[in-house]
């Protein structure tokens, strides 16, 4: 009896020294979370942006499947990273949509820089009483400039299949 | 103008799955033919039952999953299968054993895990594995090469159909053991003796046929890796590794262990290296990884073959490679042109 | 061969690589032909690896044969020129020799058939010139690479003090079946190649140089031969490579000839080799010796489906039908339109797209020369292995296109999946039919993709942090401000209230 108690004090001592010796370093789950987020900045999750998001998912105040422009995959590859089941998008936080920019329709604009302070990234340009502009490299999306807009002079528009952006496709599958 | 746009390479394919297949087919007959020569024509029933069996199965569950059937069924992958399964099992064995056997290897081993290009375990192997295990008194049955001769086609077809032996004839008087069942069988009852001789050689295996069978699966296996069917790697470690594994021990103790021209020449040694093992879907895909999958695959055989339970190892050599094959493709991959390893 | 001086390869050296049937004999025997002005030049005002061209001209402007009229910025900046004389027109949207087939922007010459050129540079004498004018020259002819990439020569053989140069390897090996152009360039133009050469030895201040020649082209290895003999330059090789495709990758040549392998992740510069195509050569010497700018290539029109199939000095930017016509027209059917070889050209679904500085072919194919789209029956994979055997970057391409089928196609990246050069062999092998070049290029638009967008989600939360911290500053000031406002207003309502008299006072 007193040997089986030593042969365990003895083999608790390794693990307990192995798992300080061989402590894996990780990075800390929100940064993890927040690296699998489409950095959108859109809100629609219920959290002002990305990250306040994956805070809250990390403290298990909110669920995987917020986030609309992540999608299907998003939700995925957060499942994956956190040991859960993936589910479908909930639908209340809106549907996962074709990326677009915003574009601002330069002859309406009153320059009431509205939207400069809604863009959560700063991708507007502009300065009161003249005419802004959205730089299309920067905007991600997210639709927030165009609920303040008076005009409603702002409008999201599909990104343009060109030779630039083209993809090769992959073969049509008519195997059987 | 308007042309159809295409991916390049636009030149036209060379080969195609069912004429790999075909001739894989065409090097089997030499041996088919022996077999019949030497055990009886109950292998064309085994074949015939086997291929039908396999055709009706695949073609059920490809209805089934909702693939086109046809143009699966011409790949002709089912067909080798059912004659690899066809040749295994012994020649006077009962039709429903072979039926069973291929419903398996086609049905649960092949279609459930996806059909062809898609299965883990190489299906003859497979079935024959599950036969051998459920059935071993009947998967044993190898008709005495001599008994034959006074046989009339359609004594077979009854025995096969209808377990009837033609009269005063027993089970045990027109089967016999193979060598490998005797060497098993020896060792097994005499492990410590010294003054056994073994009375199997070279000569035996050759009088029984079972030598020249191995000796036309070696020719068939040499014509399918010249026409560069079968990756020349997995035989060669097969044999390499059996052949060195065995000369080892015989030349540590010839008394209890046999030559290696033996364990190259009997049982499924020839037809597995050349026919089975060779499986693309199911053996690793690297070139290395092909030679080392060959070689744990003899190592094993002549564990198996000693010191397992069974007589003959073929089938579960290959399978418990088939397992490792993810594991050995990781680490024998090639050294990419322009890289360091 | 029993030619002196020529050294023979008997194997192939590197691994895989397929024997092709050549098809060269359609278009090898006659000579290059020049071609008429197209009414239209058409010039896209993007390449095919991306980078955009900047219009240097007006719409309405006329311009001369030979006058610049676009350019794109940075170290890889190359030069456009006019092919001909005639009026700019208004940019249009036309369809441009891209694997896409998709439409692009598109600067457009009206041509006014006068040829009318600029004013030409007195030729000079190319030993008087300085490596560093050698490269503003070629830099200014508007030169990129002619045997399909169209890198720009100038970056090429532009000093390096990193990396030492000690060989020129002139890539002469037309690997790709039915294509003729280099080959005709070699026996028609040997002693200009040669003297081109020359030029490039002395920019980069080296001696060494290879000639890579593909066997099956006697022709082009005697002419060359003579070339050197007569000519004296012995310190040029031809070297003779088995006729293996891809013999003529660039990477693969230089593997064959020197032994040297260049890096993956690096250039042929890292193992001390420049390799310059023969056409890029020959441009070299138009522009050093005559002092002519890049407005013209041999292009090879060819394949069962046209009638008359050989080769052409064609303007660039002529349209591919201009082309056609002074080749008979097509001849039958036609299944397919190619840019580029057999093995690795992509079609056009029109052939109203100008040539480019990188088109060596037009491949009109019937339905005898390529698969028909609605014939490739593609089966499961069964991992024969037929591919790899044939691959000559040694990849597994079996399993990239099993990782790539799962999505995974960052796993397809630690198979070696950019080291693929889409070189097409192991399509050709492939017993089950499934496009496998297709696969990994899907493979890696989509990991190009993920990294863009990646890059853009870190953008999007780098500024996303910033505009916090700025607003979290901003509110922090404000409050602060508030405070002393506060503060100052206390301070004053204390001030009036102990001095009441004075307040009166002043009131």
């Amino acid at each position: 009896m007193l040997w089986i108690c030593l042969l365990f004090a003895i083999l608790g001592v390794i693990l307990g020294y192995a798992a300080f010796r061989f402590k894996v370093e990780g990075e800390p789950l929100v940064v993890e979370i927040e690296a699998l987020l489409p950095q959108t900045q859109c809100g629609q999750c219920s959290f002002p942006g990305c990250k306040p998001y994956a805070e809250a998912i990390a403290q298990g105040k909110a669920d995987i499947n917020q986030c609309p422009p992540g999608g299907e995959v998003g939700v995925k590859a957060l499942a994956d990273l956190l040991g859960l089941d993936a589910k479908p998008l909930d639908e209340s936080f809106g549907i996962e949509k074709e990326k677009k920019v915003a574009v601002i329709v330069e002859a309406d604009c009153i320059g009431c820089t509205l939207c400069i302070q809604a863009c959560p990234v700063d991708a507007i340009l502009g300065a009161a009483k003249y005419m802004h502009t959205v730089i299309a490299s920067e905007c991600t999306g997210c639709d927030l400039c165009v609920e303040p807009c008076p005009v409603d002079c702002i409008v999201m528009s599909p990104i343009k299949p060109s030779v630039l952006n083209w993809q090769w496709p992959e073969p049509i599958q008519n195997r059987h | 103008m308007n042309f159809t746009w295409a991916s390049a390479p636009h030149i036209k394919p060379r080969d195609s799955v069912s004429k790999i297949m075909f001739k894989v087919l065409l090097a089997l007959l030499p041996s088919i033919f022996l077999l019949a020569w030497f055990f009886g024509c109950g292998v064309y029933i085994n074949i015939l039952l086997a291929t039908s069996t396999a055709l009706i199965a695949e073609a059920m569950v490809l209805k089934l999953r909702g693939r086109a059937v046809l143009k699966c069924l011409k790949d002709l992958s089912a067909l080798v299968t059912a004659v690899l399964i066809g040749i295994a099992i012994p020649t006077l064995a009962p039709w429903w054993v072979v039926v069973l056997g291929t419903f398996f290897a086609i049905v649960i081993v092949k279609q459930l895990y996806g059909g062809l290009g898609f299965n883990l375990f190489n299906p003859a192997m497979a079935g024959y594995a599950f036969l051998l295990i459920s059935f071993p008194q009947e998967m044993t049955a190898w008709a005495m090469p001599e008994s034959l001769n006074v046989w009339l086609f359609s004594d077979i077809i009854r025995l096969i159909f209808s377990v009837q032996l033609p009269d005063a004839m027993t089970i045990d008087g027109i089967t016999m053991a193979t060598p490998l069942d005797v060497v098993k069988t020896q060792v097994a009852m005499n492990p410590y003796s010294d003054v056994t001789v073994l009375p199997l050689g070279i000569e035996t295996l050759f009088a029984q046929g079972w030598g020249w069978l191995s000796l036309s699966y070696f020719v068939g296996g040499l014509w399918l890796v010249q026409q560069g069917i079968i990756a020349w790697q997995i035989p060669l470690g097969i044999l390499s590794a059996l052949a060195l594994i065995s000369a080892g021990f015989y030349f540590y103790d010839a008394q209890t262990y046999t030559s290696p021209l033996f364990h190259l020449l009997a049982g499924a040694t020839m037809v597995g290296a050349f026919f089975i093992a060779t499986d693309p879907v199911t053996a690793a895909t690297a070139p290395k990884g092909r030679f080392v999958f060959g070689f744990m695959i003899g190592v094993l055989m002549y564990l198996i073959r000693v010191w397992g339970g069974y007589p003959d190892a073929m089938a579960f050599a290959v399978l418990l490679m088939n397992i490792a094959v993810p594991v050995i493709d990781y680490y024998t991959q090639p050294r990419v042109f322009g890289t360091r390893r | 061969m029993d030619l002196d001086g020529v050294i023979v390869f008997k194997g192939w050296n590197l691994k895989g690589g397929l024997n092709l049937e050549g098809h060269k004999d359609l278009s090898r025997q006659y000579s290059i032909i020049n071609t008429a002005i197209p009414n239209e030049l058409i010039y896209p005002l993007v390449d095919r690896s991306g980078n955009v061209q900047t219009a240097l001209v007006k719409a309405g402007e006329r311009v001369l044969k030979g006058q610049v009229i676009a350019g794109s910025k940075g170290v890889q900046g190359t030069l456009l020129h006019a092919a001909s004389s005639g009026l700019v027109k208004e940019n249009e949207w036309r369809m441009i020799a891209h694997p896409s087939g998709l439409k692009s922007e598109c600067l457009i010459i009206a041509t006014d058939g006068l040829d009318e050129c600029c004013p030409v540079d007195e030729p000079v004498d190319y030993t008087q010139l300085s490596a560093a004018d050698i490269c503003e020259k070629v830099h200014q002819a508007g030169i990129v690479g002619l045997g399909g990439a169209g890198f720009p020569t100038a970056v090429k053989i532009t000093p390096n003090n990193v990396r030492t140069i000690d060989t020129l390897i002139i890539n002469g090996v037309e690997c790709e079946p039915y294509i003729t152009c280099d080959d005709r360039l070699m026996q028609q133009y040997p002693s200009e190649i040669l003297l081109g050469i020359q030029v490039l030895l002395r920019a980069l201040a080296i001696e060494n140089c290879v000639i890579g020649i593909e066997e099956d082209m006697p022709e082009a290895i005697e002419a060359i031969q003579k070339a050197i003999e007569c000519s004296g330059f012995n310190q040029i090789q031809v070297k003779v490579v088995p006729a293996v495709y891809p013999a003529g990758g660039e990477r693969q040549l230089i593997y064959q000839l020197t032994g040297r392998e260049t890096p993956n992740q690096g250039f042929p510069a890292d193992v001390g080799v420049v390799c310059q195509n023969v056409g890029t050569v020959m441009a070299v010497y138009q522009a050093i010796v005559k002092g002519q700018v890049l407005i013209e290539r041999v292009v090879t029109v060819t394949g069962m489906g046209i009638n008359k199939p050989q080769n052409m000095w064609a303007r660039i930017g002529t349209p591919i039908k201009d082309l056609v016509s002074q080749c008979g027209g097509y001849n039958g059917p036609i299944e397919r339109l190619i840019m580029g070889g057999l093995m690795m050209g992509f079609s056009l679904p029109d052939d109203d797209v100008g040539i480019t500085k990188a088109t060596n072919c037009i491949l009109v194919a019937t339905s005898k020369e390529v698969t028909k789209s609605s014939e490739a029956e593609m089966q499961p994979c069964i991992r024969c292995g037929e591919c790899a055997l044939a691959c000559p970057v040694n990849l597994l391409p079996q399993q990239i296109y099993w990782h790539s089928q799962g999505g995974a196609h960052q796993k397809c990246q630690s198979f070696g999946l950019f080291d693929c050069i889409e070189c097409g062999c192991c399509d050709v092998v492939c017993p089950s039919h499934i496009p496998l070049v297709q696969y990994l290029r899907a493979s890696k638009s989509k990991v190009f993709l993920k990294r863009r967008e990646d890059e853009a989600a870190m953008l999007a939360k780098q500024r996303f942090e910033r505009r916090d911290t700025r607003k979290a500053q901003e509110k922090v000031a404000q409050e602060q401000r508030i405070r002393l406002k506060k503060l100052a207003l206390v301070k004053l309502q204390k001030e009036s209230a102990s001095s009441p008299v004075k307040m009166q006072d002043k009131s």
